[in-house]
């Protein structure tokens, strides 16, 4: 298995990056880590003209914790999040699903925007980046603009970014006090994609949330009142209504059954290590 | 702009295990294919290609990653090791030595890419328990032999390393 021909360009400014995705168009893409799009060219899944290399462009490797956000760079790779000593105060919901993003040697070169960007439904980061409410901000030639998560994951590996596009960085609102945050999975080996991800978020007026990935086409998000009166009711139609399928791995019934059991756990996690 | 095109060779230069080498290779061409069929460095092991195996694993810059889901032309510039950086003179390393007491391989394929992956944990993690080692070996799939004796050499030669217990 060997990737089809194609240019590479490893840019080593923004603007060298923007003008090869420019003149590629849909036929140009973004190479990071290429712990995704790599096993794509090699099964030649995808056939680009064009690949762009924005891991050398400086200002793509910087992890910016200000005010409460804090905004990572699209070449940050996922080891290097890992290792940030910020990550425990200002993300704990990252921290607790970094671990779940492959094995430590895809985290060596995996980026955490690829992820994004890749947006694979079972995905641990794009899960967290929607359950904290996070940004994707975007860059074209002559155009930048931030896109909320909850707007920016479309359907299953699919998403806003128009042609010509980049993600220069994603945000992620930071740890306030008093919230409590937790994340769950069950995957048939630890490293394998998700069958169900669950990552809850308990805030410290009482109300919660719970966002579960690896069911429906992106990851989807139950708000829950502060009284959370009838809870079990509340994750049975919310399980349903994520309209889960059978595959490979697991049957619907057994992802509903998850959804309801592990998202219960999750948010009783979270209930209780509000700080 | 530095664009390689696709119909040519360019050249790319990175360090392996502590030595300059070169190759000139098309864009396509994977990290793995360069290390194995231009410089020869055939150490390196080729399975699945598409990063689920492991067999290919090699550290860039000092971290386990996999060599088949690189291009040759990303590593431009880059400090590599192989399994062939292990052994110093004549002598194995610590941890080879381990592997081979505990016969902690069988056919052999998986073994170079786990070693890559266990020096690099013991570099950064020296005391790295039962725990850390198996979910780093969570990377590789052995068909042989069933882990026991891998996650047994590991211990031991990280018990060697830390100057401890030769016995794990
Ligand atoms: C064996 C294996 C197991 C894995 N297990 C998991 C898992 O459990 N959980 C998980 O979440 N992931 C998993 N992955 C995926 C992997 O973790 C990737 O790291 C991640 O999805 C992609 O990041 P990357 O930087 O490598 O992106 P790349 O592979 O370089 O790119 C992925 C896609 O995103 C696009 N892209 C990348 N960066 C940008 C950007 N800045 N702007 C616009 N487009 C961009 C690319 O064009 C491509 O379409 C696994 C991969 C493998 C091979
Ligand atoms: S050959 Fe690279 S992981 Fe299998
Ligand atoms: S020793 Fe044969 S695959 Fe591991």
């Amino acid at each position: 298995m060997k990737p089809a021909p194609f240019d590479y360009v490893a840019a080593r400014e923004m603007g060298e990056a923007l003008e090869a995705l420019h003149q590629g168009g849909t036929e140009a893409r973004v190479i990071a880590g290429g712990q995704s799009l790599m096993p794509m060219l090699n099964m030649r899944l995808a056939r680009p003209a064009t690949l762009v290399d924005i891991t050398r462009i400086p200002e793509l490797s910087r992890i910016e914790a200000k005010g409460d956000n804090v905004t990572i760079g699209a070449a940050v790779r996922q080891s290097t999040l890992e290792r940030w000593p910020d990550l425990a105060d200002r993300l704990p919901l990252v921290r607790a699903a970094l671990p779940w993003v492959g094995h430590t040697q895809l985290r060596n070169r995996g980026t955490v925007c690829g992820s994004v960007a890749h947006a694979d439904p079972s995905a641990e980061l794009p899960l967290c980046l929607i359950a904290l409410g996070g940004t994707v901000t975007l860059r074209r030639r002559r155009k930048t603009r931030a896109v909320a998560a909850r707007d920016f994951f479309q359907g299953m590996m699919s998403t806003d970014l128009a042609p010509g596009e980049m993600i220069t960085s994603v945000t992620f609102p930071a740890h306030q006090t008093g919230t409590g945050y937790a994340f769950r999975e069950v995957a048939r080996r630890h490293g394998d994609f998700a069958i169900v991800a669950c990552a809850a978020i308990a805030r410290p007026d009482g109300t919660a949330t719970l966002s579960v990935g690896g069911v429906a086409d992106t990851p989807r998000t139950l708000d829950l009142p502060a009284d959370a009166q009838g809870l079990d009711d509340r994750l049975n139609e919310f399980a349903w209504h994520l309209q889960a399928r059978d595959d490979l791995h697991a049957t619907a019934r057994y992802r509903r059954d998850l959804v309801r059991q592990l998202g219960r756990a999750t948010l009783k996690e979270a209930l209780s290590c509000r700080d | 702009m530095p664009r390689l095109t696709q119909d040519e060779t360019h050249p790319v230069r990175f360090t392996l295990n502590g030595r300059p080498v070169s190759a000139r290779v098309s864009p396509r061409t994977l990290l793995t294919d360069v290390l194995r069929q231009e410089i020869g460095a055939t150490g390196t092991h080729v399975g699945c290609e598409h990063g689920v195996c492991g067999a290919c694993t090699v550290q860039i810059e000092g971290e386990p990653a996999r060599a088949c889901l690189m291009l040759a032309h990303q590593a431009e510039g880059c400090e590599l090791r192989t399994v062939e950086g292990l052994a110093t003179d004549d002598a194995l390393s610590s941890l080879q030595e381990a592997f081979r007491e505990h016969f902690a391989l069988q056919c052999g394929f998986c073994t170079a890419g786990i070693l890559m992956t266990l020096d690099a944990l013991f570099l950064r993690q020296p005391d790295a328990d039962e725990g850390a080692i198996r979910e780093a070996l969570s990377g590789h799939l052995c068909r042989c032999t069933g882990y026991a004796p891998i996650v047994q050499a590991a211990l031991a030669a990280r018990n060697r390393i830390k100057g401890g217990p030769i016995d794990a």
